[in-house]
């Protein structure tokens, strides 16, 4: 049948009118989903029909291999405490801030950049020192980072009025009027910068816990960003363009779902001083799966890739029993714990941890996660860039799109010629985020790369031939969401607390999805297990 | 439209209206012709500078002209009606394609892959409008003069305007306007030639206030290209316009070309002056063997950049080398050095010498992942100007010092540094960087006819005198000179400024900045 067809069509004059129509339809490269590899909840609901014929008894084990939980395992490997396991539901750690590889490049597959930390943040400076990126300490006492770890020039620009432009904000055409809102915005900014409480804290550093919590700060919370400029009369289309694509970019959100304390946060924690520039941004090819692989050094042989954390509960005082499914052997495992770091997101808690619905059930539900889609793509050779306009830079934005554009992941290998990798992000900001994420699972492969292709060829018309491959990666749960009066809820500050002998480490604890939040949750996480089982050194925050 | 429907004529007739000025209208064809052949030869020079082989891309651009041109003097026997309307129509035609033909051209190149269709498409239509012209002008005309006397004033002019239209391209149009100007200018003319031909024809048009009008708005159009023409241009276009094209290429990594004029040849890298075969030994010279006489005796020797094999002559004339390698991103630079007879002449065949070894990649990605092999006693760092930020990252201080983890502790360096008198901050620029990066440096510069006044760098992480003794043999450098170079006037003494970094790239604003002055 399929033969007849065939030979049918090609002694017909409509083959090659056909043949044309059938290219356009199919894709001239490959497309796949590379990640993450699991349809969770199912595998939740199947580990659980199984009980482990034995649970091996072990001090702590470690519940997620994302920056969190590697961050509580590099913590205990630091004080040289080495009874505990690490599983990770993955083939491999880093979960948001997991990197790949393919023949052209390495690439991220989420999280692509931390901002330089300036003297407030011990922890990451020491795990950046251990990766050689720190070299000491100027005569101020601010670190120093290798030249070649920060972003390098031309770090970003954006398309819109048919050409690009150096930067995020767009300059071009702005009106005098923009011009006064721009700057008055940041100077509000540079105020926040230089504010300190009673106690002489800032409002907002990184991480969070050691700002300010003063009233004042926390009514910030209780509005929406958009509200907050409503209030200033800053209407600048541009501006709040602006500010909403910082929003989508952090936070997943929009101006009216992320709170202004959120917004304010994303520029004034990254600034030293009032007037001075944000803080330089650090980012490899891998984007922040370098510093993963930094993190899982200490302990490489304590990791369980593949295994599957399906419930935790207290067998007696003291004694946890965690079930788990091996993905690899096929069968149910179990460790009888001592102490549990739980680093998986917010909404597992509820699957895993039954006790934890009686205690705070509540809490539970207030966490919202906004899905985002990455998806790598990579190129035989780079399109020609235009004559006029801004060159190629690190971070790329299209104006007009619903994207965040493109990182090109080779920028930081120094490479400017050549094949290529280009990671396109995608929040799914929209306020339903349940419709989002069932809008996002609802796309196949080939809908996923033709969205990803027709957003290129705005920029790039040229683009179609020179792919390689796109590789496609769903996170249906990627950032915590800092909707208006979350980031000072009780319930967030609740869930910070441990409950039964378990431990709470992840970025979502913050309210905000950050690497350094999530690196300070697993050290304060592990610090605590270490103190509750008596081996408490010196403090690294 | 105000216009009055024309009765057609009958068959086998034409109009021999009213007499109107012969003599002028001999005039209007020479401007035709004149402009005809400036296309034609826009179309040349673009193609054979954006595709190479001028004289593939000349003798293709002529062929389709003229059968184009024989294409409209068939057609002209289809007009029959309206011959002075058609005429003016023509013209605006003619003017519109070919006074933006450089500009879409420039376009078409730079933003789709469709530029060879693009270029036919309009050089045929408009040696298909120039076709029509010349017989229409020739029936509008019967009636007036006789025929012997038209076909010989017609035929002469045109010959003339063909000869002034090629006379005046090379000569005063290219080198005065660019490609882009030139056309946009040969519209307007052409526009114009239509607006007066308004006039002239009048007692065939009837009313032609439309036609005026449609004369004004092309007029109007093209003005506003003039205007604008600037961005549609090539940075040096202008430059290398003025000599002949004897090769042009575009590699994966940059354009190349090169152009024979004024007795030596010259070779330009993305429309920037590499060298001209004329001076280049003075360049060379300076920059290779002040840092052997600095420190002699070294015998592995890196060249980064300098595909051109220049400074590696210079390198191979010391005896005591016993091994280069010369690190340059273009494969088809480093080929082409080896293989094309004048470069390979000029380099006295560097390639061929046992002693060197060729790699193609990036520099700095290659120092970076470099992790093997003895470190050099000398390296030369000779890259084309800081002029984007591929280039700049070879400035900056994680270069050097990524290059002196490849070098012995007392190695010396020699950076070309771009001009200290025209780019006076960025020279010194290089120079700090260069120091911040932890080397000793001294700074030195040369005049030379193609560039004027420009500056080196020589540095070395342990230091260093200033060098006395130099090869016997140089044609520019002796003893006294080369120290002479190491003296810096006061224009060009050392100015505050801050250090190029990766994350910063400073050189490549100052570098924009500067130059802009003197362009
Ligand atoms: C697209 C995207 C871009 C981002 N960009 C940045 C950025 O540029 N800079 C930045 O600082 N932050 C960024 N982030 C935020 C990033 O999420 C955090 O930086 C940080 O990686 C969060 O780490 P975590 O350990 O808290 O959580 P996660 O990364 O969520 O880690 C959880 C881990 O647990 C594993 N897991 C889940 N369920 C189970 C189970 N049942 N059993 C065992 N293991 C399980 C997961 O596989 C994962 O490895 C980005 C996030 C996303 C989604």
């Amino acid at each position: 049948m399929v033969l007849k067809r065939r030979e049918f069509l090609a002694s017909s004059l409509a083959a090659s009118a056909l043949a044309c129509r059938r290219r356009r339809r199919g894709l001239p490269f490959e497309a796949a989903f590379l990640g993450p590899a699991v349809d969770l909840g199912h595998r939740l609901r199947w580990g659980e029909l199984k009980e482990p014929s034995s649970f091996e008894p072990v001090d702590v084990v470690v519940a997620g291999g994302g920056i969190a939980g590697l961050g509580a395992a590099w913590r205990l490997a630091g004080e040289g405490f080495g009874n505990f396991v690490l599983c990770e539901m993955e083939d491999d750690v880093g979960g948001t801030s997991r990197g790949g590889l393919n023949g052209v490049s390495a690439f991220p597959w989420g999280a692509h950049y931390v901002p330089a930390p300036s003297r407030d943040n011990p922890p990451l400076l020491r795990l950046l020192r251990e990766a050689g990126v720190l070299e000491g300490f100027d005569v101020k006492g601010e670190p120093i980072f290798g030249e070649q770890f920060l972003v390098r020039a031309p770090e970003e620009r954006i398309h819109a009025y048919g050409q690009w432009w150096e930067g995020l904000y767009l300059k071009a055409g702005a009106s005098p009027g923009d011009e006064a809102e721009y700057h008055a915005f940041f100077a509000e900014m540079d105020r926040w910068a230089l504010w300190r409480d009673g106690a002489g804290r800032k409002a907002f550093t990184i991480p969070r816990w050691r700002g300010s919590d003063a009233p004042e700060v926390q009514a910030l919370d209780r509005q929406s960003f958009a509200q907050w400029l409503d209030r200033r009369g800053w209407r600048s289309e541009r501006l709040r363009w602006f500010l909403e694509y910082a929003c989508r970019d952090d936070y997943g959100a929009t101006l009216e779902t992320t709170s202004a304390w959120a917004g304010i946060f994303y520029f004034a924690a990254r600034k030293t001083g009032p007037g001075e520039e944000s803080r330089p941004l650090l980012s490899w090819p891998e984007g922040n799966g370098f510093l993963v692989n930094q993190l899982r050094r200490a302990f490489a042989s304590k990791v369980r890739p593949r295994t599957i954390v399906t419930s935790i509960r207290q067998a007696t005082e003291g004694i946890l029993l965690v079930h788990a499914w091996d993905e690899g052997a096929q069968r149910p495992v179990g460790w009888q714990a001592r102490k549990v770091v739980f680093a998986l997101p917010q909404y597992l808690a509820a699957h895993t941890i039954p006790s934890l619905w009686e205690a705070r059930p509540e809490g539970l539900e207030s966490f919202t996660q906004s899905p985002w889609m990455v998806v790598n793509v990579t190129l035989r050779e780079r399109p020609k860039e235009p004559p006029l306009g801004f060159p190629l830079s690190w971070d790329n934005v299209i104006r007009d799109s619903p994207s965040l554009g493109y990182v090109v992941a080779t920028h930081q290998a120094l490479k400017d010629h050549g094949p290529t990798v280009w990671t396109w992000y995608q929040p799914f900001t929209g306020p339903d985020l349940k419709a989002e994420r069932e809008r996002m699972y609802a796309l196949g492969v080939q809908d996923c790369a033709r969205m990803v292709l027709a957003d290129l060829q705005r920029v790039h018309p040229g683009i179609e031939p020179l792919i390689a491959r796109m590789d496609i990666i769903r996170w249906g749960h990627a950032m915590v969401r800092p909707r208006p009066g979350f980031c000072w809820s009780v319930a967030l500050q609740r869930a910070r607390e441990p409950h039964q002998g378990i431990h709470f480490a992840h970025t979502d604890l913050s309210g905000i999805a950050l690497l350094e939040e999530a690196l300070d949750h697993g050290v304060r996480a592990a610090e605590e297990v270490l103190a509750a089982l008596g081996r408490g050194g010196a403090s690294w925050r | 439209m105000n216009e009055r429907p024309e009765l057609p004529a009958p068959e086998g007739w034409e109009e021999a209206g009213p007499r109107i000025s012969a003599p002028l209208l001999f005039l209007t064809v020479l401007v035709i012709a004149a402009c005809g052949l400036v296309y034609e030869l826009v179309a040349g020079t673009l193609s054979s500078y954006l595709l190479g082989d001028s004289v593939l891309q000349f003798s293709t651009v002529i062929g389709v002209y003229l059968s184009a041109m024989g294409l409209g003097s068939y057609l002209s026997k289809f007009i029959t009606r309206g011959l002075a309307r058609r005429f003016v129509d023509l013209q605006l035609a003619v003017a519109l394609v070919g006074g933006f033909s450089a500009a879409l051209l420039f376009h078409t190149y730079a933003h789709t892959h469709a530029f060879r269709p693009v270029l036919y498409a309009l050089v045929g239509a408009v040696g298909t409008f120039v076709g029509l012209e010349i017989p229409l002008l020739m029936r509008i005309l019967k009636g007036q003069v006789k025929f012997k006397d038209l076909v010989a004033g017609v035929l002469t002019l045109d010959y003339i305007g063909a000869l002034a239209g090629s006379l005046l391209f090379p000569l005063f149009l290219m080198p005065k306007l660019g490609l882009v100007r030139t056309s946009l200018l040969f519209g307007i003319l052409n526009a114009f030639v239509g607006f007066w031909s308004t006039f002239l024809l009048r007692s065939q048009l009837g009313p032609a206030f439309g036609l005026r009008l449609r004369c004004v708005l092309v007029l109007v159009c093209l003005g506003g290209g003039l205007t604008q023409a600037h961005r549609f241009t090539l940075a040096t276009e202008e430059e290398i316009f003025q000599d002949e094209i004897i090769l042009a290429k575009d590699t994966r990594y940059q354009r190349i070309v090169m152009t024979r004029g004024r007795g030596s040849f010259q070779l330009f890298l993305n429309g920037q002056l590499q060298f001209s075969s004329a001076d280049e030994y003075r360049y060379h010279e300076a920059l290779v063997h002040p840092a052997f006489a600095a420190r002699p005796g070294g015998t592995r020797v890196l060249v980064c950049g300098g595909g051109d094999g220049l400074a590696l002559r210079e390198v191979l004339r010391h005896p005591e080398v016993r091994e280069v390698t010369l690190v340059d991103l273009d494969p088809e630079m480093t080929r082409l050095a080896a293989e094309q007879p004048l470069l390979r002449e000029l380099n006295r065949a560097a390639y061929a010498d046992p002693r060197v070894k060729v790699v193609n990649q990036d520099a700095m990605v290659w120092l970076q992942e470099r992790n093997q092999g003895p470190p050099f006693d000398l390296a030369v760092v000779d890259f084309p100007d800081p002029n984007s930020y591929a280039l700049g990252k070879l400035y900056t201080t994680r270069f050097y010092r990524l290059l002196r983890r490849q070098l012995t502790k007392d190695a010396m360096v020699a950076v070309q540094s771009t001009s200290p008198l025209f780019a006076r901050r960025s020279y010194w620029c290089i120079l700090a960087t260069l120091e911040a990066a932890g080397y000793q440096v001294r700074p030195y510069h040369l005049a030379m006819p193609s560039f004027g006044v420009w500056g080196f760098a020589l540095a070395s992480p342990a230091p260093f005198e200033v060098p006395r003794h130099t090869l016997p043999e140089l044609r520019h450098l002796t003893d006294p000179t080369m120290q002479g170079m190491f003296a810096f006037p006061r224009d060009m003494e050392r100015v505050p400024v801050e250090v190029n970094r990766l994350d910063n790239q400073v050189l490549v604003h100052l570098y924009a900045g500067e130059w802009r002055r003197w362009s």
